[in-house]
């Protein structure tokens, strides 16, 4: 899957399994200006199924994943229509 | 407590909780079948089997029972879900709830005003108008029969703004309904324990991606974690427990060899890799030069025990067909060997969990 290459931030949960990425996701994005990229690191591959998921049901537009050995590095960016994303 | 404002808003926002089961899930589509926005809340309990699942990381699971199903349920219904962490005050109710337990270690009254609660809160906060379950009246014994409803609505203190919408026509109208917030011919009137109309209502909605079974995701219903789980209560105060130990209840074969002391012996390479994992305190054994299950230890064994835990050991070894095997004991630094038989199995279940 194509993904970016370059992030506006990154947000390393490596070690952490669901829900804590997510939630640590849902906290960062939150705080970011709609139009600004995310990075999400992950060692959890169930993530590339609910972070998509989650984009999905909040709006943010995902952008895809990269391998990197064992660990996933995931793109968000933040939408307008975060106005549904609490 | 403030009551949301009873003025006919612009817009309806109805907070419900959504595990990702077929009936939360119906819950939130016939709301959204009468133009209400929704948002839905997804709680983390700790005892969530795909979480557990997922924590274990079997290269052979499936990815769909390792998901988190009300992130997928928001995905498909097209709603926002937020993530919620339960933690320590949930594990504080389920170790001493005020409404006990149904017949495995579920506090179900108690787990439903938590949530419940919690949604309210988050309705204040946010501004939502009313709360919303997929309850149905009838369909589980300890939390959703008709008084158990009322209780749960009297204790969370929202009286008036919890709507049910899959047994509303079972029950008094609601706040929401009586002021047109939501039309109450729209809502459905399901009861009792079978699952048809449900599933009826699953296909002209063409919903058909949801957990199976219902309500099967929850280790507090489930009796092998119940036995492990009121085990633990028994030997330890309450209030003593950990969230850590709660987790490894879930993993492994589990053995109770006195008052004071208990083992653990993982069940595969997985679990090793998973019980290392855990900065535990008391003693390690492991058979020597072969393949070996990691067992730990809870309590201080005397010699006579560790001769028993380092045979325990032995017999889920791969050398449990040879008659002497060496194990080793490890805590602090410290290393000590036991040449043990392994244990005979009519022996091993007189301790099992
Ligand atoms: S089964 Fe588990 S999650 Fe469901 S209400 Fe009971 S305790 Fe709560």
């Amino acid at each position: 899957m194509n993904a970016p290459v370059e992030a506006d931030e990154v947000l390393d949960t490596v070690g952490l399994y669901c829900p804590v990425p997510i939630i640590k996701t849902a906290e960062r994005i939150r705080k970011m200006e709609a139009g600004r990229t995310l990075a999400i690191l992950s060692d959890d591959r169930v993530i590339l199924i609910d972070l998509p998921a989650w984009c999905r049901s909040t709006g943010h537009e995902y952008l895809g994943y990269r391998q990197e050995s064992a660990e996933y590095r995931l793109f968000v960016r933040k939408t307008r229509a975060s106005a549904r994303t609490r | 407590m403030s009551e949301p404002s009873t003025r006919r808003p612009d817009r309806i926002r109805a907070i419900g909780l959504l595990s990702g089961g077929l009936d939360s899930t119906l819950a939130a589509r016939v709301l959204l079948e009468q133009g209400l926005e929704v948002i839905g809340l997804h709680y983390s309990t700790g005892f969530c089997m795909n979480d557990h699942r997922r924590a274990m990381a079997r290269p052979e699971e499936d990815p769909k029972r390792m998901r988190n199903e009300g992130l997928r349920a928001g995905a498909d219904l097209g709603i926002p879900i937020e993530v919620l962490d339960a933690g320590e005050a949930y594990l504080k109710m389920v170790l001493n709830p005020k409404h006990g337990y149904g017949a495995k270690a579920n506090p179900c009254i108690d787990c439903r005003i938590f949530m419940i609660h919690g949604a309210a809160g988050y309705m204040r906060e946010h501004g939502g108008h009313f709360v919303f379950t997929g309850e149905v009246l009838g369909q589980r014994p300890m939390s959703q029969h008709m008084q158990a409803l009322r209780l749960i609505e009297k204790e969370c203190g929202i009286e008036g703004y919890l709507l049910r919408p899959l047994s509303a026509k079972h029950l008094p109208p609601t706040l929401p309904e009586q002021l047109g917030w939501v039309d109450r011919e729209k809502l459905l009137g399901i009861s009792g324990r079978s699952r048809k109309e449900q599933m009826a209502w699953s296909t002209t909605w063409g919903i058909s991606d949801y957990p199976q079974p219902a309500g099967g995701c929850c280790y507090l219903a489930d009796e092998n974690f119940a036995r492990r789980f009121h085990d633990k209560r028994l030997h330890t105060e309450p209030e003593q427990i950990r969230r850590e130990e709660m987790i490894l209840l879930k993993v492994g074969r589990h053995f109770r060899l006195s008052p004071r002391v208990k083992i653990i012996v993982a069940r595969d390479q997985c679990e090793n890799q998973f019980l290392s994992r855990f900065d535990l305190p008391g003693w390690r054994f492991e058979a020597l030069d072969c393949g070996s299950p990691l067992t730990v230890v809870e309590g201080e064994p005397d010699e006579d025990l560790k001769i028993l835990i380092a045979s325990i050991t032995a017999r889920y070894s791969d050398r449990r067909h040879e008659p002497l095997v060496e194990v080793a004991a490890r805590k602090d630094g410290v290393e000590e060997r036991h040449l043990v038989p392994p244990v005979a199995d009519q022996v091993l279940d007189r301790f099992r969990l």
